[in-house]
């Protein structure tokens, strides 16, 4: 019995994960039908925020606070994420709205360079992007208007970029020669969060041990959910998030500022990507690699969730996180150690962690083939033929 | 006429080019183009699927693994004495070869799996997900998911199929030579180079005619299609299965060449790749399919080879470039005017007009003009009224 | 006019009716979109329906073509049941539809969009293998003729006027030469004249084929001189020759509402509005 407790809350933990991160992704897609590849990179990026605060926290004034560094961490995670995801928004998906299939390939674009990009970081790389887009962006404003405005201006814009990135290589190679600038801030390796004294304990209820960062992830799991419901629900800004996502054009003609509730959507679903990444470094160290290895789990969950629910996300996530660990912990034997033989080699065979992957896909697939629109459709009539 | 015309002689060249470099290049860069010419027969199956139908598949690795694998555990097989066992089975202490390992020892069965099984396998999974009416993004996601499952057994599975070690080829034997010697390297960019022509005619054949034509207007409207009669589920597994196959060809190509298949072939990260080869080439044109296929993987090992750590840069920047400033990729802005366009922002050729045939010709100016007006005089619609 | 439209209507009482809809209700999420519908359509009948916004008249289309499925009611085309049938064996059996915005495949040519409608075989197989007789390709070559795109028969459809997208979706109704045509908004955004040409057309058809109009433009209601039926809030509010339902005060009032005085006023106005 306590071995299913045991079992229950380590698949509940695992599950809340999952619900954090795919939250974000299920807002996003039923608002936008976009599916954001990069979305394993902003949870990244919220991981890589924690260390940065973390490293704050561990010297200088700031030290006798470090025990809750992380509730500043959490903040900080929202906020870099959501930024660089509204950063995404303004520059790339809005420019492909309606051709979800070319967003899709331009946000994994994004991905690759933002994976790049935490492992070649150094200051001289830094300081010489920071310049290149400064001049890129500056050079438009400062020359003659009329520049711009000709048939070849397009060439001239594009050449300018050219010789702004130019430039800002030629910068970081020079400053590139001093060591002390050169050195990447991370590197490719995974990066190890040192989470404060009060995360590494756990609590004990009978026999069921339960290490507190579990719990920690689970109640943050839960206030996220309960947030974001109520800004849904409640708040001007959540109201019309969800008239834009039952009909985008009638919510036009409505006066809603379609653009800025999108770019609004983004923000959260960003920035709880963020929350998610601050939550994973509870569990253990993170690289940039990251993204890759919850992405698709998320994308099951949105798949099998349906849009436009919280609850389906909230079923779905916990659902595949459960199954999954149950499956691949193998606790059935356990928990049944005198079940028939073949049915043993079965749940041996799919007792790791990669094989219960297999066989919790299989089911997502199979489960479509019942219920099509996943396991909270929207129902009415479709405005798409 | 005159595209078409245009389009034989691009092919008549780059024919001409696939035939002059083995005596050119080196035997290391040989085999590289060898490679790359095959992932041009899996990037004709992209186009076929996303390109001409608008289905983004991003599990095509399946397949090309498993006509990778059809082939490396025939290789493993003929290299042994009668009675042994590929080596690596002693490592996980498996005694006997597994039942499914035995249809392999036929190189007649193993020429067919190689394009069988793929297509089979596509043509199920296809039909499961299209029976449900399940296309745009939730299509791309789920043959992602089934990718990260055939990776995750493939890889799992040390007792059956070596697991993340893969299985090498380049020391196997084939017709009593090893496949990793030049000359017999040098036969297989050959039979490569033939193998990429028929599939390109194959798709040619596939993508020109009415059946090209219902998979376009699969891509432009399928409901409507449906509402005329058709069966846009038959058409869509068809071509899946199709691509399916000519992944599993390209995969077995690239095995014999690479020298090993693993399950990375089945990594989330190539199969989405295998678009872009598409998308810088040219959606919906086959030329530009393995043109693409080619040049970014020459690119890659080239940028690969001198500057490893900027590669995930440029091709982050491919995919944004393509997507937002060339949709059509290179073929299809070449066959668009792109250079006239280009020439014109520098004022060296008259920008094209909006409508070139009405500057061309007077009469149809005429009509035109005159449509104008019928059209400015059109009484006020029904909604005007109060 | 009325004479003709009385024996039509007269027609519609036949004994074998060719599609035939028996209380059949749709329910989304609570909302009735068709509420007890009934009609009839006799064969060679051409009919016009009306009805104000959120009538049901895009969700009665729905459910003959397939696309929805009633919660409660009957469909029967030529004596059997059309409920559960999948789009395309339903478009097999002779009916087609057009719809409200113009749909035409924007990559194809106005030939080639032809040559998808006109095709009588749809299996893969055939596509692949066969051949288009030379009877449908004649056939094809007429009607681009008919709804005058021979000039623009090979430039991709995407790129033609709305009006003539409006018109090569007619003419690919027509190519797939179903019993049935039902029509969704045909002369929407098209000129007078057009107007004319797709009443004409229309009445051509009815006849050999059945026809079942749904527009908002009355004078074009008028000039089909077909019985007319109006649907309000999913069911058929009446039924009778346009001068008929025109002074039907209950018509009246679901397209004006109680406000008399503004009724008067709009009666003032015009003729195209009821």
């Amino acid at each position: 019995m306590d071995l299913l407790y045991d079992t229950l809350f380590n698949g509940l933990a695992i599950g809340s994960v999952l619900v954090l991160a795919a939250l974000g992704l299920a807002v996003v897609f039923g608002l936008m039908g976009v599916i954001n590849m990069a979305h394993g990179e902003l949870m990244m990026i919220g991981a890589y925020t924690t260390y940065v605060v973390q490293n704050l926290f561990k010297t200088g004034p700031l030290e006798s606070l470090f025990p809750i560094y992380i509730l500043i961490a959490i903040p900080a995670a929202f906020l870099i994420s959501g930024l660089a995801g509204l950063l995404l928004e303004k520059t790339v998906i809005r420019r492909l709205y309606g051709r979800p299939l070319e967003t899709l390939l331009a946000t994994w674009g994004v991905s690759l360079i933002l994976q790049q990009f935490v492992r070649s970081v150094s200051t001289a790389f830094f300081v010489g992007l920071l310049v290149a887009v400064a001049i890129g962006v500056i050079t438009p404003l400062v020359s003659p208007p009329a520049l711009w405005q000709k048939r070849s201006s397009p060439l001239l814009r594009t050449g300018s970029w050219v010789v702004a990135g130019a430039i800002g290589i030629g910068l970081a190679s020079a400053l590139g020669q001093v060591m002390v600038l050169d050195t990447p801030w991370f590197s490719a390796r995974n990066i190890d969060v040192t989470a404060p004294e009060w995360l590494r304990e756990s609590i004990s209820l009978g026999s069921l041990n339960m290490p507190t960062a579990r719990l920690f992830i689970i109640a943050l799991t839960a206030v996220c959910l309960l947030a974001v419901n109520r800004f849904l629900q409640k708040s001007v800004w959540g109201i019309r998030i969800r008239a834009v996502t039952q009909n985008r054009s009638m919510s036009s003609c409505l006066g809603i500022p379609t653009e800025q509730v999108d770019a609004l959507t983004f923000l959260v679903g960003s920035g709880l990507a963020g929350v998610a990444g601050a939550a994973l470094t509870l569990l253990g160290p993170v690289g940039p690699n990251l993204g890759g290895s919850y992405i698709v789990d998320c994308f099951m969950v949105v798949v099998l969730g349906g849009v436009g629910k919280l609850a389906g996300t909230l079923v779905a996530a916990l659902g595949i996180g459960v199954l999954s660990f149950v499956i691949g912990s193998g606790s059935l034997l356990v928990v049944w150690p005198t079940m028939p033989v073949a049915l043993n080699e079965l749940v041996t065979f799919f007792a790791t962690s990669s094989m219960a992957k297999v066989l919790v896909f299989a089911l997502v697939v199979l489960f479509l083939q019942i219920r099509p629109a996943g396991l909270f459709p929207q129902k009415g009539r479709m405005v798409e033929a | 006429m005159k595209r078409s015309l245009q389009g034989w002689i691009l092919v008549a060249a780059l024919i001409a080019v696939a035939l002059l470099l083995p005596a050119v290049l080196p035997p290391f860069r040989l085999n590289l183009l060898g490679r790359f010419l095959s992932l041009g027969i899996a990037a004709l199956g992209v186009d076929l699927i996303w390109g001409y139908t608008g289905m983004l598949s991003l599990g095509q690795g399946i397949f090309f693994a498993l006509g990778g694998y059809a082939v490396g555990m025939y290789l493993q097989l003929n290299s042994l004495t009668p009675g042994q066992l590929p080596e690596f089975f002693s490592l996980y202490g498996v005694k006997a070869l597994p039942a499914f390992w035995q249809p392999f020892t036929s190189p007649l069965f193993t020429l067919l799996a190689i394009w069988v099984i793929p297509a089979v396998i596509a043509g199920l999974l296809g039909y499961l997900v299209f029976r449900n009416r399940i296309k745009g993004v939730y299509f791309s996601i789920l043959t992602q998911a089934a990718l990260l499952v055939f990776f995750n057994f493939f890889n799992g599975q040390q007792k059956l199929i070596n697991g993340t070690n893969g299985l090498k080829t380049d020391t196997a034997q084939l017709f009593g030579m090893m496949v990793g010697h030049p000359d017999m390297q040098r036969a297989l960019y050959w039979v490569t180079l033939v193998l990429v022509l028929l599939a390109w005619l194959l798709c040619r054949q596939l993508t020109r005619g009415r059946f090209g034509d219902a998979l376009i207007a699969i891509r432009d409207d399928e409901p409507r299609l449906r509402f005329t009669g058709y069966n846009p589920t038959a058409y869509k597994t068809l071509v899946f299965a199709i691509a399916g196959g000519l992944a599993g060809i390209s995969g077995a190509l690239y095995t014999v060449q690479s020298g090993i298949v693993s399950p990375q072939y089945m990594g989330v990260a190539f199969s989405i790749e295998m678009v872009i080869w598409v998308a810088v080439g040219g959606r919906g044109t086959l030329i530009g399919a393995v043109l693409g296929a080619v040049l970014i993987n020459y690119a890659k090992s080239l940028i690969s080879e001198q500057l490893p750590e900027t590669w995930l840069f440029i091709q982050g920047g491919l995919f944004l470039l393509v997507v937002t400033a060339l949709p059509d990729g290179l073929v299809g802005w070449w066959r668009l005017g792109g250079v006239n366009h280009l020439l014109a922002m520098v004022g060296r050729a008259p920008r094209l007009a909006t409508y070139p045939d009405l500057e061309l010709d007077p009469d149809r100016l005429q009509e035109s003009q005159a449509l104008s007006t019928q059209a400015s005089e059109a009484r006020p619609q029904p909604g005007d009224t109060p | 006019m009325s004479t003709t439209s009385l024996t039509q209507v007269g027609a519609a009482q036949a004994p074998a009716p060719l599609l035939e809809l028996k209380g059949v209700s749709v329910n989304f999420d609570g909302f009735w979109a068709l509420n007890d519908l009934n009609l009839c359509l006799a064969p060679g009948e051409l009919r016009a329906v009306i009805g104000p916004n959120g009538a049901g008249k895009t969700t009665f289309l729905d459910v003959i073509t397939g696309k929805v499925r009633p919660t409660r009611g009957e469909v029967l085309f030529k004596g059997r049941s059309l409920i559960g049938q999948s789009e395309h064996r339903i478009a097999r059996r002779g009916i087609g539809r057009k719809f409200q915005t113009p749909r035409v495949y924007q990559n194809l040519t106005p030939r080639r969009n032809l040559e998808v409608a006109v095709t009588r075989n749809h299996s893969p197989l055939d596509l692949l293998f066969g051949r288009l007789s030379s009877g449908l390709r004649d056939r094809v070559q007429h009607l681009l003729a008919v709804v005058g795109l021979e000039n623009q028969a090979n430039q991709l459809a995407g790129g033609l006027s709305h009006g003539q997208k409006q018109w090569l979706e007619i003419a690919m109704l027509v190519a797939q030469d179903p019993q049935l045509l039902l029509v969704d908004e045909p002369v929407a955004g098209l000129t007078d004249e057009e107007t004319e040409r797709t009443s004409d057309l229309l009445r051509q058809l009815a006849g050999d084929h059945t026809v079942l109009v749904i527009e908002h433009d009355m004078e074009f209601i008028r000039d089909l001189q077909a019985p007319v039926t109006v649907l309000h809030e999913g069911h058929v509010l009446c039924e009778g020759t346009m001068d008929q339902v025109q002074s039907d005060p209950r018509v009246i009032e679901v397209y004006l509402g109680h406000d008399h005085e503004e009724s008067a006023q709009a009666d003032g106005n015009g003729k195209e509005v009821i």
